[in-house]
């Protein structure tokens, strides 16, 4: 077993590639992932992010390419990488009839130095569903046992798979307050999302992909500020509205009124206080003023040509 | 060492929480030994032998739990293991596949050997069971039979993806063997043609072994049966290693 240790990095990839027949679910990706840092893997379904993950666990043999999980080879050194990862994976389940705190002490059972199962469960909000059976938990319950049982042996990576895939918006901000919960205390987090709120929410660099292939590599942060789209600044008026009033202000690129709503489109960060200081000096009467940034979903759009939920 | 027994453990209990396994294994037989019990009684008959209805129908019954524990608690455990993705699950943590296979074994061997104990125990304390054989005999023939139908579940799990799959092909191998092998209805009120065939069953040679040796015939008079079980267990066991997925 040869382990490369870097002091900084804890996953490196160079020309990843795995096919299934003729299609390439992932083709030439490379990327790194620091210590410490939530990383994701965003992209529409059938981008190929769980084969990347499952390649990155040991589950899978890639084609091609080269990978280095905290020093390991996940292949050759799968059961020494096992004691150091922590890994939730997509569709997984458990016996039906295992009750909360069954599965964890079972789970406990397989590590040589693991963390005390009840006050895991307590960090995870788990503490009343110890007895409850697999089968009775809600969603969101099921995927936060799933991180408990992840991280019972107390991991510096933790591998999570379309956590919050099916969760209500309340089940899923629950999941992203543990996770930075997690990461607050040192760990390490790659995780896969098709929803591009939970990648900016969470991430401090994604990766994003389609089709297997890379598409962008950067902080959530960078790429939508390299994204050349406008923000626009929308508020309601009674009555009628001059347009010239904005004409003269070099931050707007275009107004646009339908009906009684006002929409001042601009890319200078001056935008929002230049309107709000038209409004106040001309004295109208506006409301429902609100602004619309660019997102990671229009860092998407604009780089593939089509949505993330086709 | 503390994976194997905590896994044992906790399998043990999701066994008794799956009301189809421990209605089959535990109370299944005692219903039979009190319907039929209730309508033959246990008197001496001369067909027998001079043993009662009850005590042919014992080492029968004892028969059918072993085909029980085979044929559908361990194809349904594997395929429920593998619709779950908890064997995926598993091998990203640093327990191994012979750990949670010994464990399976060991809790099935356990249920299958409670399932005997309480038929006897019923039989004894309600209907006065007669035994003339040796319990050491008896207690390998369970063994050996127990061996050589787990490895043929196991065959069968390894081919099977879905629980319920697993369900209705175990359910379709338990019911005519069950039937036609003599472990619950005597083999001897059959038709000759069905007797015929019946005997070639892999269960008939189970009952026939644990029969004989219950009533007192010597091994040396079972080796037909002993060898064929004996086939069965190493053939089930290569044909298993060679061809078990885990996913």
């Amino acid at each position: 077993m040869v382990r490369i240790m870097n002091q900084d990095i804890a996953i490196e990839v160079e020309d990843l590639q795995k096919s299934y027949g003729k299609t390439k679910a992932v083709d030439h990706l490379s990327f790194s992932v620091r210590k410490g840092e939530i990383f994701g893997l965003v992209g529409p379904n059938g981008a190929g992010k769980t084969t990347t993950l499952e390649c990155l666990e040991g589950l899978r043999r890639q084609d091609g390419g080269v990978i280095r999980v905290l020093g390991f080879n996940p292949q050759k050194d799968r059961r020494a990488l096992n004691t150091h990862i922590g890994v939730q994976l997509q569709d997984s389940s458990l016996a039906h009839q295992i009750r909360v705190g069954e599965a964890m002490d079972l789970f406990a059972s397989f590590y040589k130095h693991h963390q005390t199962p009840s006050e895991l469960l307590e960090q995870l909000g788990l503490s009343y569903q110890r007895d409850t059976a697999f089968a009775k938990l809600s969603g969101g319950q099921k995927q936060r046992l799933f991180i408990a049982l992840a991280l019972i042996h107390d991991p510096e990576l933790l591998f999570l798979d379309e956590l919050t895939t099916g969760l209500d918006p309340q089940g899923r901000r629950l999941i992203w307050e543990r996770i930075r919960d997690i990461n607050g205390r040192g760990k390490t987090i790659v995780l896969s999302t098709h929803f591009m709120e939970e990648a900016e929410r969470l991430c401090d660099r994604v990766l994003i992909i389609d089709h297997g292939k890379t598409v962008a590599l950067d902080s959530t942060e960078n790429l939508i500020r390299e994204l050349t789209v406008d923000h626009k600044v929308i508020f309601s008026v009674n009555g009628r509205f001059d347009v010239s009033l904005f004409q003269g202000l070099t931050s707007v690129t275009g107004v646009d009124v339908f009906k009684d709503r006002v929409t001042v489109s601009g890319r200078s960060e001056h935008l929002v206080a230049d309107v709000v200081k038209v409004l106040i000096n001309e004295k109208s009467r506006y409301f429902d003023l609100h602004v619309q940034q660019p997102n990671l979903e229009d860092v998407f759009l604009k780089l593939t040509g089509k949505e993330i939920r086709d | 060492m503390k994976a194997l027994f905590k896994l044992t453990w906790v399998e043990a209990k999701l066994f008794l929480r799956e009301p189809q396994a421990f209605f089959f294994t535990l109370i299944f037989p005692l219903m039979l030994l009190f319907v039929y019990g209730g309508i033959y009684g246990n008197a001496p008959k001369a067909l027998f032998g001079g043993f009662g209805s009850v005590d042919v129908s014992v080492p029968s019954y004892t028969a059918m739990i072993i085909a029980t524990s085979s044929l559908i608690s361990i194809p349904v455990i594997i395929a429920t293991y593998r619709e779950t993705g908890i064997l995926r699950r598993f091998k990203c943590t640093p327990l191994t596949p012979l750990t949670l296979l010994t464990a399976d074994v060991i809790v099935i061997s356990i249920m299958t050997a409670l399932g005997m104990l309480l038929l006897i125990l019923a039989a004894k304390l309600v209907f006065g069971l007669r035994f003339s054989g040796s319990y050491l005999s008896i207690g390998l023939a369970f063994v050996l039979g127990c061996l050589s139908f787990f490895s043929l579940g196991f065959v069968l799990s390894g081919m099977i993806r879905t629980a319920r799959t697993a369900q209705i092909v175990g359910m379709a191998l338990f019911f005519p063997m069950i039937l036609l092998s003599g472990a619950t209805i005597p083999l001897e009120t059959m038709p000759a043609a069905l007797q015929s065939f019946a005997k070639y069953l892999p269960l008939s040679f189970v009952v026939r072994l644990l029969k004989g040796l219950w009533f007192g015939q010597d091994w040396l008079g079972l080796m037909p049966e002993v060898i064929v079980l004996v086939s069965m267990c190493v053939f089930g066991i290569a044909l298993t290693a060679a061809t078990f997925r885990w996913d």
